[in-house]
């Protein structure tokens, strides 16, 4: 049995963590709170943003254009013979969030049908590229600072960054990987195909009964052309979208590690109960232990 | 078609909802020029340019500087998606003059580097900034 001293040691530093634990729970819940409220100010953009392009890309569906894949190419692969993709991939900068980092990692190692030398990973947050350059992904360009505050400057520069290479060909998919926040207990890694966009997705789908109401009404005009104001809404549209996620995974990661925190603190308790009553237990035998040895001394020396 | 209840407007950034409410008209600057839109327009999407948004409300004028983004106009109503935009009362005007003055200056020394394009538009961001102040 454990002397009791080990005990006690144990359990005040057992208690020390705790305390850790549930500090940073504390923090996380209020951080969560503030990156919720914005996640949420936020939304009503990205969904208006979401239908508008949507709309517009199925009126004008079979118009040919460099950031659109047409039917036939996505049920053929793509046409663009460019096998390389680029991956955006946002987690955090500091660990003890559960699986929160290691989830959206693996959305991208796990892929069946991506291999590790056509993907150039772009990274917002640092623990996604210490993990992805360990596994020996090629990581172009990695920026952790973003996500401890995003401005939607940052997501512009971003996609312009992406658009460019999309447009000269180095690039022949954008793909992005974050952890969707839908409530506060429940995150999903989440993988989307920003470009090209695509005409027959299953997402239009799902909407489509929603808005075709309106569509049969209103039929939208363009000023300039389509084509022309495609060439404006797209990186728009990608932009609103990669913020759109910055803002969810902060959301998501203070969740998740609100949590991780959460569940930290209350293992601890369990183990301290635990060690209470070893603990206890050690000074009960200690004590009869003394006894029965006076007791034994007196009746020698009686 | 158009009545004298007005539209709805709502003007929409990234990070809040700016503006929504009934207005009687709304003028801004795009692509293809000043615009003013009445109630009962036709459908129509238009890429915004840097210039004065005017509101007109029952009450009165209201004006703001948008600088980048979209709308999407339809006969019941306007929304404006909107990347930059900000009340009178938002803007810096010190900082204005000086990104007028900046833009203006790298636009008289063009050289082969400078992109022209992105000084013009600063310029008429500048521009709309210190035209809504006044």
């Amino acid at each position: 049995m454990a002397s009791m001293r080990d005990i006690k040691r144990r359990k005040s530093s057992i208690q020390g963590t705790q305390q850790i634990t549930k500090a940073m729970k504390l923090v996380s819940t209020v951080k969560l709170q503030r990156a919720r409220a914005s996640a949420e100010r936020s939304k009503d953009y990205f969904t208006c943003m979401y239908d508008t392009v949507n709309s517009i890309l199925k009126r004008v569906g079979n118009v040919e254009h460099k950031y659109l894949a047409s039917d036939t190419e996505a049920d053929a692969g793509t046409a663009r013979d460019i096998s390389k993709k680029a991956v955006i991939v946002i987690t955090s900068n500091r660990g003890l969030a559960g699986g929160y980092n290691s989830n959206v990692v693996k959305l991208v190692t796990r892929h069946p049908d991506w291999k590790k030398e056509d993907l150039q990973i772009y990274c917002l947050g640092n623990k996604g590229r210490d993990a992805l350059a360990r596994n020996g992904y090629e990581v172009k360009w990695c920026n952790g600072d973003i996500v401890e505050s995003p401005v939607y400057a940052d997501a512009m520069a971003l996609s312009a960054k992406l658009l460019e290479s999309f447009a000269e060909g180095e690039i022949g998919e954008i793909y992005l990987a974050y952890t969707a926040f839908k409530n506060t207990v429940s995150h999903v890694p989440t993988l989307l195909r920003l470009l090209p966009v695509g005409t027959g997705g299953d997402k239009e789908d799902v909407s489509e009964s929603a808005s075709e109401g309106k569509e049969a009404t209103a039929v939208m005009n363009f000023e300039p052309e389509d084509t022309e104001a495609l060439d404006m809404l797209i990186p728009k549209y990608v932009t609103s979208l990669i913020y759109g996620a910055l803002r969810e995974a902060i959301a998501s990661e203070n969740g998740a590690r609100m949590q991780a925190m959460d569940s930290a603190t209350s293992n601890a308790e369990e183990i301290i109960s635990d060690l209470t009553l070893k603990y206890n237990r050690a000074r009960q035998g200690s004590i009869t232990q003394e006894l029965t040895e006076i007791i034994a001394g007196a009746e020698a020396l009686g | 078609m158009a009545d004298n209840n007005g539209f709805l407007l709502r003007i929409i950034t990234p990070d809040r909802v700016f503006y929504e409410g009934q207005v009687d008209m709304v003028e801004f600057n795009t692509t293809e020029g000043e615009v003013g839109i009445l109630p009962g327009h036709i459908p129509m999407t238009v890429i915004i340019k840097p210039g004065i948004l005017n509101i007109s409300e029952a009450e009165g004028e209201r004006i703001a500087a948008l600088h980048a983004g979209f709308a999407e106009i339809l006969p019941e109503g306007v929304t404006i998606l909107a990347e930059i935009v900000e009340w009178p009362s938002e803007i810096d005007e010190n900082r204005a003059v000086a990104a007028k003055e900046r833009a203006e200056e790298r636009l008289h020394n063009k050289t082969q580097e400078t992109d022209v394009a992105r000084a013009e538009t600063a310029l008429l961001r500048a521009m709309a900034r210190i035209q809504v102040l006044k």
